[in-house]
């Protein structure tokens, strides 16, 4: 009986541990999984979005695939209309939120939509095959941009004066002031057509057989104008939000604590400034990482480069709604998961954060 | 009557001492005003005749055409005035719908609190994470969006988002200060604190957003025509650009080329230089330093 008492008592006082750990972790980390709900709600609400996509399009998108089945595969309507709504996983005959479980439960197979031109073509080949290209071309742009825009900014801030600051001034106007698919035109004009310095378009010579530095140097080669076009703007917004952080960092009483001591000028610029003042553009890179899957239809429609907007591009052009569908699911999936995982990261780096939530 | 005209009066004049007060803000001005007036009498004056005339194209600069001839023979320099109507009718509509919807969301957003704000801000926060330029790409193409009305509501529901988020951060600072909770313990109402106190706190803010907007929407919508999947008229700015693009090897197609896009360049320096300006004379926070 008192045995019995006791592993009661054990248990109950084991669950009370575990239930007041899971509270404390709550209260803890409340922060994070507040922004983890908002981003669920906002992938669901997304999703809906991607399953309302096809169903405003114009026209019986089923009938249509049916009737290019039927041609194909030589068989009677009826059945190519059976095929079609198994093969798109999208049957009109049902009811809206019928619809929506069948598009919902394809999704969670794996299923983001079928081409309706080449069953063989999906979302997901399509992500596999387009969207590395786009990944090297915008992540190695983004970098670039975002490690000399940071440079420029915090130089900018703290020598408010001279030739240098000028010239800056005018760079930042200027390269604002064109869009980066005119830049990019203009380059394709001037180093492309003019001068024939490089490649019009693609991403490599496909006529070359070569691997290994030959190949990397060729897509390199390629990659050139289209990063120097998208560098040359980006540069700009970022040296804009880090000049303006770093004003804000320099009216803080530790920097002249630091002026106080004597620390040499540069010094204080590298490892109090710039460092403090990254804070919150560390945020907005995660974002802007997350806006690359978004793709960049544009300049990759300029430069003819088989990347992951052209592709969607092409998609829409041929009116591939499935595809078009599951390629914008995708985009606001990566988008949602850029943006928790700044939020996540900016409450790691900066705990006032939290305690202000 | 004599009131309204004397203080419409004294409202002009601090309108143009704000313009005056600072350089930048003046030659924005300017080029704004210049690209409005050439949208309203540039097609008066010099009239655009869309028909093709096949066996003069790509003609080099002449009396007769300025800018010389595009790929069917049609005159660059009366299609760039022509273009400019639809341009900055586009820009400015988005402009409007978007600050509109942003600034009422966002006031409505910080004031109330609660449920509301978390349903606006849930909203929001779909609109910024689905990806814009592709949504608009695949509306325009598909619904063939001709109409500069409903192209500017497409944009305008991409870009309200983030406005409404800096609004109510805005508000929500605003609305803890001293004056607002006086106003409260005086039993003003809600409604005559968001018009006479919280709106003009916020309305530099806005102004300024209101010339970032247009110039996103200007890149916006001249890029998404540029990609040719739009339906509009061949005057259309982004459209002489897809038809550049398709002769880009041909030296000839320069002018078709250069001509729009130094007028987007022009504009795009105009309202950086109006919002920077402007940011300097009216955000007290800048003028320290």
């Amino acid at each position: 009986m008192e045995e019995t008492t006791k592993k009661t008592n054990k248990f109950t006082s084991f669950f009370k541990k575990i239930g007041f750990f899971l509270s404390e972790i709550f209260i803890k980390y409340r922060f994070f999984f507040s922004r983890l709900g908002i981003s669920l709600v906002t992938l669901a609400l997304a999703i809906i979005f991607g399953f309302l996509v096809v169903k405003l399009m114009p026209g019986d998108v089923v009938q249509m695939y049916a009737k290019q089945l039927a041609d194909a595969r030589k068989i009677p309507y009826e059945e190519a209309y059976r095929q079609a709504v198994q093969l798109l996983n999208y049957d009109p005959s049902l009811n809206l939120w019928q619809q929506l479980g069948q598009y919902l439960s394809g999704i969670f197979k794996g299923n983001f939509g079928v081409s309706m031109f080449n069953s063989d073509v999906t979302t997901l080949t399509i992500i596999r095959d387009f969207l590395p290209w786009t990944l090297f071309l915008s992540g190695a742009s983004l970098l670039i941009s975002f490690v000399l825009g940071i440079a420029l900014g915090s130089k900018m801030a703290s020598k408010r004066k001279g030739f240098g600051h000028a010239a800056a001034n005018t760079y930042i106007v200027v390269s604002g002031s064109i869009p980066d698919y005119l830049f990019g035109l203009i380059l394709i004009l001037i180093f492309a057509v003019g001068l024939r310095w490089f490649p019009i378009s693609g991403n490599y010579d496909i006529l070359l057989e070569m691997d290994g530095w030959p190949w990397i140097l060729n897509v390199l080669y390629h990659a050139f104008l289209p990063i120097v076009a998208y560098s040359f703007v980006q540069i700009g917004v970022w040296a804009i939000s880090m000049r303006g952080s770093a004003i804000g960092t320099l009216g803080e009483d530790y920097i002249y604590a630091a002026r106080v001591r004597g620390l040499r000028e540069r010094t204080i610029r590298a490892k109090y400034l710039r460092r403090n003042s990254m804070l919150p553009l560390i945020t907005s890179l995660a974002v802007s990482f997350g806006a690359i899957f978004g793709g960049s239809p544009l300049m990759e429609n300029i430069f003819n480069y088989p990347g992951f907007g052209a592709e969607f591009n092409n998609r829409i052009g041929l009116r591939d709604y499935f595809i078009i569908q599951g390629l914008i699911v995708f985009m606001s999936l990566m988008i949602i998961l850029a943006n928790f995982v700044a939020d996540s990261l900016y409450s790691i780096i900066d705990p006032r954060i939290r305690r202000g939530n | 009557m004599k009131k309204f005209f004397s203080s419409l009066g004294s409202f002009l004049l601090k309108v143009w001492k704000t313009i005056c007060a600072n350089k930048k803000t003046l030659v924005g001005f300017f080029i704004f005003v210049f690209f409005i007036l050439i949208a309203i009498f540039g097609p008066m004056i010099f009239p655009y005749d869309p028909s093709t005339h096949g066996l003069n194209y790509f003609e080099a600069p002449s009396w007769d055409h300025p800018l010389g001839t595009d790929e069917a023979g049609r005159d660059i320099f009366r299609q760039l005035i022509d273009g400019t109507r639809d341009i900055l009718s586009i820009a400015l509509l988005t402009s409007a719908i978007a600050v509109t919807f942003g600034t009422l969301l966002g006031v409505i957003s910080g004031y109330a609190g609660g449920w509301l704000d978390r349903i606006i801000q849930i909203v929001s926060n779909l609109f910024l994470s689905i990806p814009s330029l592709p949504v608009l790409l695949m509306l325009s193409a598909i619904f063939n969006i001709s109409n500069s009305f409903f192209f500017a509501l497409t944009l305008a529901a991409f870009s309200w988002a983030g406005l409404c988020r800096a609004v109510r951060s805005q508000i929500m600072s605003l609305k803890e200060r001293d004056f607002i909770l006086i106003c409260k313990v005086m039993n003003v109402s809600k409604m005559k604190i968001i018009m006479t106190e919280l709106i003009p706190n916020i309305a530099s803010y806005i102004l300024i957003n209101f010339i970032v907007i247009i110039r996103n929407a200007i890149i916006g919508s001249v890029g998404i025509m540029m990609l040719g999947l739009a339906d509009f008229q061949p005057s259309n700015w982004g459209a002489m650009l897809f038809r550049a693009k398709a002769n880009i090897t041909s030296i000839k197609a320069l002018s078709l080329f250069l001509s729009p896009a130094v007028c987007i360049a022009l504009i795009q320096t105009g309202s950086i230089l109006l919002s920077n300006g402007l940011d300097e004379t009216l955000n007290p926070k800048l003028k320290k330093n």
